[in-house]
């Protein structure tokens, strides 16, 4: 089977500093990959890459077989790659469908001359997605304010899907959630997958991440020093693998390379790993 | 922000070039004031002397304060629109107090020290009721302000009627015009006293050195700029304004604070309502011609803050009162319209944004 | 507790509505202690007296509820209406026909006045100028033009024409008898001019007529849903593929061309053209934008509710004038219903609109 993503070489610096070195991966359709690794290894680095916020500074990447290049995170977008932050990208004030349909709203003509919001289409198309995705929420028609967090965590993932999302990449999904919210929303990762649609997840939850992932990835130091299969392997090895006492795959990491958990003092930039992490 | 860091990858001392432009950026005010001063002591006749100078300070006097109390105000993250009509409304309060007890009999230092500790204590209240809003019932700053402002407004209009107060005692007005030293080539140097002169060369020829409202306003702000810069009530203002959760969470008691920081700004502006009973010996209030709030929040930001919070500094804004009172100063002195003064502080208000945003990370102290 | 869900029900649908409310009870607080207040004379009144303040306010709230602010449309009044004037005058002069130099003075100012729109919204979107200095800097730039261009005189001497359309009325009735439509019927005895029913000035048909039109936009367009998202979150709209910048360029010469569309209705009212025209009613806009349920962090907000806030205002100052209050009181009401408003949004959120 071939991988629906793949990354081949990818690396990252910025100015002084390799966020991320070398690094190869690859996911299948239906999988569920869990990237793990400390603040700072270069997941959200790598990320950000493959959806467009930054241009790798060497590598390949191979999206259905075809290399692509990806300019910006609307070209991502369109080839079919949807990557949910924290912070969600919804809007408070707006309601679950107009998010659902922001920015790509449906329009009817109003008295043969004008483009009005095709409201009734709109709250159809989102109750249709959501039941796809057995999401229960009180009322299409209610603001996201008002929705928990683990709702909204489903409004946004219900987006992406409903937009012919072929990947989809999630960072911290269940940070800020409760034990059951999150619960919810591994299961929808779960459907999701069950669906076809192949997911990166990123998340310091370790048993969250044993709960949905079929394999894990996890990176050292910009650099990829092992993968697992999820049910061949402990959260005590992860742990190992993750902080480095534990030798990676692929020799040993700690092979005199710059701390990568510095700040380069001409750039001024932070390590990567410790952005809007809250 | 990824070209300038570009632009500075080339070159070998790329310290020293970061080093010549963060010191322009970040005093730029400065610089533009000086190049200012110069520019109208060309073109303009009798901009550069003792005397002129000495009128560019008496009429930002006003701003000054005002500018000040917002300094503590907007650096604290929030914004205080009131402090024209507080102005207004002690000065008239003020003036009242004075002119009836006067009236009543009371020797003329009663009147005028009654008036005045009446007057900025009433003028402290609005502030009061300012920050228990914006903290305790969590009415945006804008708002809240905005509302004060209303308020203020009606009441001083209330209490004057639209008139202005006068007879008040005389001796205030002696204060507000007097300078520090005079100097005459006739009678020579003399201190705090003005020399009786009856001759007109010579009333024309006596030099006054630095009005004493100045010299107490000086006093003033280096006693705030100190309490800013270097106590931890500064600390704390510019932590709240930097980020909130940060300060709450280093046990700072935010609402205390912010009452405090507003209660500020309504004294300043409370000052200067009494400065102008002593300038023009009555009390005056005008209704919506002030624009004086916006002048001193421009002040502010010329000078340095961000109306995000977390930066600015009590002499930055100084420069930026000065540049706006030179600038107006300036145009007046080459004859040129009222409109024209508009227009040029306008532009160097945006210019002032846009030049804080090019150097973010030069500019912001550390 | 089923008694209790349906009083509450009503109790939040009352209290979702009280600005109608609290108009509707000035309407007839005023009615009762005043003279003449509930006519139609006056009440005609409060519209024609509320114009400047419903355009400045119905612009601001396309602005406000994207996040932002417009400081500038106070003295924009006064640009356009100096403009607007001046064009008239020197087309009159020039020996053009009342029409031509008429609507060539109202289609200069309103084109003339987007322009200090588009800086705005360059300014802003472009390069990132805080709003508030932003729009504060052009309100200074405003002026100073405003004054060059009519040197500091008001321009008068404009087309008599100017008058009857500012003036005039949509109807023209005639109890019994005639019933005429934008011109007074001709061969009145004294007597039936006297009882003459004016019905709409024409002014307020246009204000009318320009914010419906606008308050569709908002509420049934992707322009105007594209508006809320912005204010809710700039960084979802921006992720969704909104273009951020345009939109929020199109947003303050929305605000600018409801400044010079009041400082056109200026001109037809007094039949003058000031600089410092409508410099005052800045603040009245904006408070009326937040009376009528915007809040200024954006996101929120209904052209409805700002006309409801406006004409709060204008017939609490007509109604002081009625009663021989001295007119700083208005300040002092209307401060104290500002903070009321903002009051009842943070304390009761369920009553922000859940569609």
């Amino acid at each position: 089977m071939e991988p629906l993503l793949e990354v081949k070489n990818i690396t990252k610096r910025f100015g002084g500093l390799t966020a991320v070195d070398n690094m190869d991966m690859e996911v299948f359709p239906g999988e569920v990959v869990g990237l793990l690794g400390d603040n700072g290894a270069g997941k959200s680095t790598l990320i950000k890459v493959i959806s467009g916020v930054y241009h790798a500074d060497a590598g390949t990447i191979f999206f259905e077989g075809k290399e692509v290049r990806i300019d910006n995170p609307m070209h991502a977008l369109r080839i079919g790659i949807e990557t949910l932050y924290q912070d969600l990208a919804l809007a408070e004030n707006l309601n679950v469908y107009a998010n659902i349909f922001l920015g790509r709203e449906k329009l009817k003509r109003f008295l043969g001359l004008i483009n009005v919001l095709d409201h009734d289409y709109m709250l159809n198309e989102s109750k249709k997605v959501l039941d796809r995705l057995e999401i229960e929420v009180p009322s299409l028609k209610n603001q996201i304010r008002t929705l928990s967090g683990g709702q909204r965590q489903a409004v946004a993932i219900s987006r992406s899907i409903y937009w012919n999302a072929k990947f989809l990449i999630m960072d911290e999904p269940t940070a800020a959630l409760g034990v059951a919210e999150q619960k919810n929303v591994l299961d929808l990762v779960k459907t999701l997958s069950s669906q076809g649609v192949p997911v990166i997840i990123i998340s310091h939850q370790l048993h969250d991440v044993f709960s949905v992932a079929t394999r894990l990835v996890i990176m050292r130091r910009g650099k990829k020093v092992a993968e697992r299969i999820t049910k061949d392997t402990t959260t005590d090895e992860i742990v190992g693998l993750i902080v480095g006492s534990l030798p990676g795959d692929y020799g040993d990491v700690n092979d005199g390379a710059k701390e990568t958990a510095q700040v380069d003092k001409e750039t001024g930039l932070v390590d990567e790993g410790q952005e809007g992490k809250q | 922000m990824r070209v300038l860091s570009d632009f500075f990858s080339f070159g070998i001392s790329r310290t020293k070039k970061r080093k010549v432009l963060s010191c322009i950026g970040r005093n730029w005010a400065l610089l533009f004031l000086i190049l200012m001063l110069m520019l109208f002591s060309i073109l303009g006749k009798h901009f550069f002397g003792l005397r002129n100078f000495s009128n560019i300070l008496l009429a930002v006097t006003t701003l000054l304060l005002l500018a000040s109390g917002e300094t503590f105000v907007i650096i604290s993250g929030g914004i205080d629109l009131s402090i024209g009509f507080i102005m207004g409304f002690v000065c008239v309060t003020s003036a009242i107090i004075m002119r009836d007890l006067h009236a009543a009999g009371f020797p003329q230092a009663i009147s005028i020290l009654a008036g005045s500790s009446i007057g900025i204590l009433l003028g402290l209240i609005p502030g009061f009721i300012n920050g228990v809003l914006i903290t305790k019932l969590r009415v945006p700053p804008f708002i809240a302000t905005l509302g004060m402002w209303g308020i203020a407004n009606g009441l001083a209009w209330r209490l004057c009627e639209g008139f202005p107060i006068a007879f008040l005692p005389s001796k205030a007005r002696d204060i507000g015009m007097a300078y520090i030293a005079y100097y005459s080539p006739k009678k020579g140097f003399s201190l705090f006293d003005r020399p009786v002169l009856t001759e007109r060369a010579d009333i024309l020829n006596l030099m006054k050195i630095i009005p004493l409202p100045v010299l107490l306003i000086a006093i003033l702000l280096v006693i705030f700029a100190f309490i800013l810069s270097k106590r931890k009530f500064g600390q704390h203002t510019y932590a709240i304004g930097g980020k909130v959760d940060a300060a709450i969470r280093a046990g700072v008691n935010v609402p205390w604070h912010l009452i405090k920081v507003y209660v500020i700004s309504s004294f300043f502006a409370a000052c200067a309502g009494l400065l102008l009973v002593f300038k023009l010996n009555m009390g005056i209030h005008t209704q919506y011609t002030s624009s004086y709030e916006l002048f001193a929040i421009a002040a502010v930001v010329i000078g340095g803050a961000s109306l995000m919070g977390g930066k600015g500094s009590i002499w930055g804004t100084v420069i930026g009162v000065l540049l706006i009172g030179t600038l107006n100063n300036g145009l007046m002195m080459m004859g040129l319209p009222i409109f024209y003064r508009y227009i040029a502080i306008g532009c160097i208000l945006i210019v002032a944004v846009l030049i804080d945003q090019l150097f973010p990370e030069l500019v912001y102290k550390e | 507790m089923m008694d209790n869900k349906n009083l509450s029900k009503i109790l939040i649908g009352i209290a979702g509505r009280w600005t109608l409310i609290f108009l509707a009870l000035e309407i007839i607080f005023f009615s009762i202690f005043g003279t003449n207040y509930f006519s139609l004379k006056n009440l005609q009144n409060i519209l024609l007296a509320s114009t400047t303040v419903l355009l400045l306010a119905t612009g601001e709230t396309f602005v406000i509820i994207t996040g932002g602010i417009d400081l500038s449309v106070g003295f924009m009044v006064g640009f356009s209406g100096v403009i607007c004037a001046k064009v008239m005058v020197t087309l009159q002069a020039a020996g053009a026909s009342q029409a031509v130099a008429i609507s060539s003075g109202i289609i200069a100012a309103l084109l003339l006045g987007l322009l200090p729109g588009l800086v705005n919204g360059l300014l802003v979107a472009k390069l990132r100028v805080p709003p508030f200095i932003a729009t504060f800097g052009m309100l200074g730039i405003a002026y100073g033009f405003a004054e060059i261009i009519c040197n500091n005189v008001p321009i008068m001497g404009l087309p008599t024409s100017v008058g009857s359309i500012g003036h005039g009325y949509l109807i023209y009735w005639l109890p019994g008898k005639v019933f005429a439509f934008l011109q007074k019927p001709e061969n009145l005895t004294r007597l039936e001019l006297q009882n003459l029913v004016p019905i709409i000035p024409n002014v307020t048909v246009i204000t009318a007529i320009v914010i419906g039109i606008f308050a569709f936009i908002l509420a049934r367009t992707k322009f105007g849903q594209h508006t809320y998202a912005i204010g809710g979150s700039m960084d979802a709209a921006e992720r969704a593929g909104i273009n951020v910048k345009r939109h929020l360029i199109k947003v303050y010469m929305i605000s600018s061309f409801f400044a010079s569309l009041a400082g056109v209705t200026y001109v037809l009212r007094f039949i003058t053209g000031r600089a410092p025209a409508g410099s005052a009613r800045l603040l009245d806009a904006v408070v009326a934008v937040v009376i009528g349920g915007a809040s200024l962090y954006g996101g929120t907000g209904t052209i409805l509710g700002t006309v409801i806030g406006a004409l709060i205002i204008g017939a609490l100052e007509t109604g002081l004038v009625n009663l021989g209050i001295p007119t700083y009181n208005l300040y002092i009401a209307v401060g104290c219903i500002l903070i009321f408003a903002v009051l009842v949004d943070q304390f009761f959120p369920e009553l922000v609109r859940k569609e």
